[in-house]
């Protein structure tokens, strides 16, 4: 863009799903904004590399596994062809609709869009420097920095490799190859594995802790863990990469245990997932007063003010946790502040969903954060085994947990694992959010024959009285 | 490995406290149980044991500093080092996982400094509440709405299932701040004293956190009236001097206050409405059949006010006893939480250091307190002449919507007259 225009109220840097909704927020509350971004269109790394085409790709690995899995109950298909190309191609259909679409909604809030890189060049002022490497000069009353985050690249990894990957680059779908490690047992990797072990790679996955997706509870890790089992070659857990080198046939990893042990493999692909790093480089930000921590974090407030009053920070970018729904929520408290409301980020929950098969999804305190805090909880769980929908689906594999507050029955948090969690995670997030006891959520009839009803007899668990699962008083 | 132990939850609705001292030291072995910190909650002193054993490898906090539930204190390891229940090795956080814990605990960082051309007041409202505490009970709309009228929700109660706060009880707590006064108003500014020389910001101990909201609260609540008085204690100190070494034997110190309290728990018997309490809500008043006397002390961490149960029960050498034992544990910041609740009255003496009249200040849910000041020889005109008399000045508060001023003055001219007559305590009280 280059109308000539110098000032605008508020500059939204970054078009993801933190700033893009910030954005129009503020163009909705009559403000004057301004949207750079890398892209054309906004949507950031959710819309264009993450969320969004992960889910699509996911979808397909989830229709092969159903196909496969039918043969239970007497269905039989034809092994599937797939035709990676198309597969690749449907997949940045749903991406191009999905940011146009955004794009389109730019358009009609009034909000100016500038593809381009900003910096700072001071308190309320920003230099943009477009594809052609022109540079313009914007000053603003209010800045939104919504930056995101990358993925992290060791030098350890960082060999220059076409067949070393990362999250970004192995949704681009180069092809299905024969053997792949996935490094990092976090959700990226696990989604990755899922994707491209129903693709047909035979995947192994190295992670360096004693578990798959650290920071969730172990019982609701497990039934992931077991379908992670059957749909690789292998799990390497407690185990981390020291080497790896490209050969003419592929890439030599050599891996150590916790024991000191080494042992090394051939791949063809190694997708690198251990981690994403805010993006708080090179944005000129020692014109401000913005702090940035020892973890390339910017530090914020309550209201995602940073040091410097002018600029807010939201997003992957000013903390964890480094998810999508919790940076649109704190778009929403920064516009409300520069608007002058009274408004803070004030969350009971953030739900968090791996979108593995089965899901596992959990939001409030996990047990574990629970016991870190000294926290007196009581912790009812209800196995899918007992649920009607899920026998159904012949998807067994789930649990439902409930971690309350024994004296006031409060529910601080509740874990999902199995078909679906991600979607019954959000009753449970109300709750938490309304304040809600254990008992609150017995008495709410839920309709059968849902998977919503896991919730409702997990409730009834814990009052010890459960009609399809039973259990001897103590 | 090492074993971290975490300041374990020490009590309803404590979350932090200061560390008046730490107990053990790096390299000593430590076991289960033993205390490990002497800290400061409120107006309770408290000593926290551990829950882990092992040799202690390092000591993550130090005397003066505050303390939250769940931060970790020291760390031991060794053979021996032996977790308690509670203490899972907790998986180091890895970026690779989404890490919904700054649900609870957001990364609150500091203030912007002084601001730049446009901007607004930053809302100081703290976010969540602290790890390791059951966050309050209320809808995202019901926050929003007591945030925007300034009302602090984790002081309002919920009268919903579980404690749950509704739009109505922030409303009833606004109502009841506006017509109680400044209970929930907006503290007045401060200039920027450091224009006129050089100054230092401590932080506010537990008990002058404590003493001051209590006292606020207290001399907004209530309507307060003083009645002055004074009486002769020259028999009284006679008295005083000669039983001394009887008290003294029984390990006790006959004080001017020890006598105090035995008048005054006399004179709560013949004047129930001195030792009642006021329900505004329901509109009663509350007798209680008990007379539990507290005695506000002074000591070095500040104002504490132990109580003596059933004084009315008690010699006066019994409640001399009691009062010295109490004393000496307030000074030591020994005493337990329960030792300082369930008061029906309060007395404190001043006498000691000096003064004369004062205005005590009603220690609510109690409805009257007396103030003791320090004696002093005055000519008193007596049967035509002037004689020497030893006299006490005695300060009455009272709240005035339970008591009113000819019991006031009752009250406490009974009590100058029992110190003069002694024997009235056996004929009335």
């Amino acid at each position: 863009m280059s109308n000539g225009q110098t000032k605008t109220r508020v500059v939204v840097i970054g078009g993801g799903p933190g700033g893009y909704p910030a954005a129009f927020y503020a163009a909705d509350l009559g403000m004057d904004v301004t949207l750079i971004d890398l892209e054309e269109n906004p949507g950031g790394v959710c819309l264009y590399r993450g969320c969004i085409p992960s889910k699509a790709l996911l979808h397909a690995a989830r229709v092969l596994h159903e196909a496969r899995d039918a043969a239970e109950f007497g269905i039989t298909f034809a092994k599937p062809q797939i035709d990676v190309d198309k597969l690749r191609a449907w997949k940045d259909s749903v991406v191009a609709r999905l940011t146009g679409g955004v794009g389109q909604m730019r358009g009609l809030r009034n909000v100016k869009g500038i593809q381009g890189r900003a910096r700072f060049t001071g308190p309320t002022s920003v230099a943009i420097e477009n594809a052609e490497g022109k540079t313009d000069s914007l000053d603003f009353d209010y800045a939104i920095l919504a930056t995101g985050s990358r993925p992290t690249m060791i030098p350890l990894f960082d060999i220059g490799s076409e067949r070393v990957l990362d999250s970004t680059s192995a949704l681009d779908l180069p092809e299905v190859p024969k053997r792949m490690l996935v490094v990092g047992g976090g959700y990226i990797g696990l989604e990755m594995t899922t994707v491209y072990a129903a693709l047909g790679s035979k995947v192994t996955v190295v992670e360096m802790l004693p578990q798959l997706l650290p920071g969730a509870d172990k019982d609701l890790v497990s039934p992931v863990a077991k379908s992670i089992g059957n749909l690789t070659e292998k799990v390497m857990l407690n185990t981390r990469v020291t080497e790896l080198k490209e050969q003419k046939s592929g890439l030599r990893v050599t891996f150590e245990d916790n024991k000191g042990e080494t042992t090394s493999d051939m791949f063809d692909r190694v997708l690198v997932s251990i981690g994403r790093r805010p993006l708080s480089a090179d944005l000129g930000l020692e014109t401000t007063r913005v702090v940035v921590n020892d973890r390339g974090f910017v530090e914020i407030d309550t209201q995602r003010r940073t040091a410097e009053p002018t600029i807010f920070a939201i997003g992957d970018v000013a903390g964890d946790p480094m998810l999508a729904h919790k940076a649109t929520h704190e778009g929403v408290v920064a516009v409300e502040a520069i608007a002058g409301k009274k408004t803070i980020f004030d969350k009971r929950a953030i739900p968090a969903v791996v979108f593995t098969d089965p899901e596992l999804a959990w939001t409030g305190l996990t047990e574990a954060e629970a016991k870190e805090q000294g926290l007196k909880v009581k912790v009812s769980k209800f196995p899918w085994g007992a649920s009607g929908r899920a026998i159904t689906l012949a998807r067994t594999d789930g649990v439902t947990k409930i971690i309350a507050d024994p004296d006031t029955e409060r529910i601080l948090g509740v874990g999902i694992t199995g078909v679906n969690a991600g979607d019954l995670i959000a009753e449970a997030t109300l709750a938490i959010e309304m304040g809600a006891t254990v008992t609150d959520l017995m008495l709410t009839v839920h309709p059968h024959p849902t998977l919503s009803e896991t919730l409702m007899e997990a409730a009834e668990v814990y009052h010890g009285h459960s009609p399809h699962f039973f259990q001897k008083k103590k | 490995m090492p074993i971290e132990f975490k300041l374990p939850k020490l009590g309803e609705n404590i979350v932090e406290g200061d560390i008046l001292t730490v107990l053990v030291t790096v390299g000593e072995s430590l076991r289960k149980d033993q205390p490990v910190l002497e800290m400061e909650t409120g107006k309770a002193t408290l000593e926290v044991p551990s829950t882990v054993s092992g040799v202690i490898k390092e000591i993550l906090v130090a005397e003066g500093e505050k303390a939250s539930v769940g931060q970790v204190i020291l760390t031991v390891e060794g053979e021996s080092a032996v977790a308690a229940p509670a203490d899972e090795p907790v998986v180091a956080a890895d970026e690779s996982a989404p890490d919904p814990r700054s649900a609870s605990s957001p990364p609150v960082v500091k203030q912007p400094p002084a601001p730049a051309a446009p901007s607004m007041a930053p809302l100081p409202t703290a976010a969540a509440p602290p790890p390791g505490s059951v966050p309050v009970a209320a809808a995202p709309s019901v926050r929003k709405f007591a945030r925007e009228l300034g009302v602090d929700i984790t002081q309002v109660r919920g009268t919903g299932s579980g404690g749950r706060i509704s739009i109505d009880d922030v409303k009833a707590f606004t109502k009841a701040a506006l017509v109680g006064g400044s209970a929930a108003a907006a503290p007045m500014p401060l200039p920027d004293f450091s224009r006129w020389g050089e100054v230092e910001r401590s932080g506010l101990s537990g008990i002058r956190k404590a003493t001051a909201n209590h006292m606020a609260r207290c001399w907004a609540a209530i309507p307060h009236v003083t009645q002055n008085d004074q009486a002769d204690i020259t028999r009284m100190e006679q008295f005083r001097k000669k039983w001394n070494p009887k008290a003294e034997a029984a390990g006790a110190k006959l004080t001017p206050t020890a006598i105090l309290v035995k008048v005054l728990a006399a004179a709560l018997k013949v004047f129930p409405d001195f030792n009642s309490s006021l329900d505004v809500v329901a509109k009663e008043i509350i007798h209680k059949k008990y007379i539990h006397v507290g005695v506000a002390v002074d000591t070095p961490r500040g104002l504490v006010v132990p109580v003596i149960r059933d004084a009315d029960q008690l010699s006066i050498i019994e409640i001399a006893a009691a009062l010295g034992d109490l004393a000496t544990r307030a000074r030591d910041g020994k005493l337990s939480m329960d030792e300082m609740q369930g008061g029906t009255f309060t007395i404190s003496n001043l006498g000691g250091i000096g003064g004369s009249h004062f205005t005590p200040i009603v220690n609510h849910p109690e409805v009257a307190i007396l103030g003791v000041g320090r004696a002093g020889w005055q000519p008193i005109y007596t049967d035509g002449e002037f004689v020497p008399r030893l006299m006490m000045p005695l300060s009455l508060s009272y709240d005035h919507r339970v008591i009113d001023g000819a019991n006031g003055a009752r009250f406490i001219r009974w009590i100058a007259e029992a110190i003069e007559e002694p024997l009235l305590i056996a004929l009335e009280g």
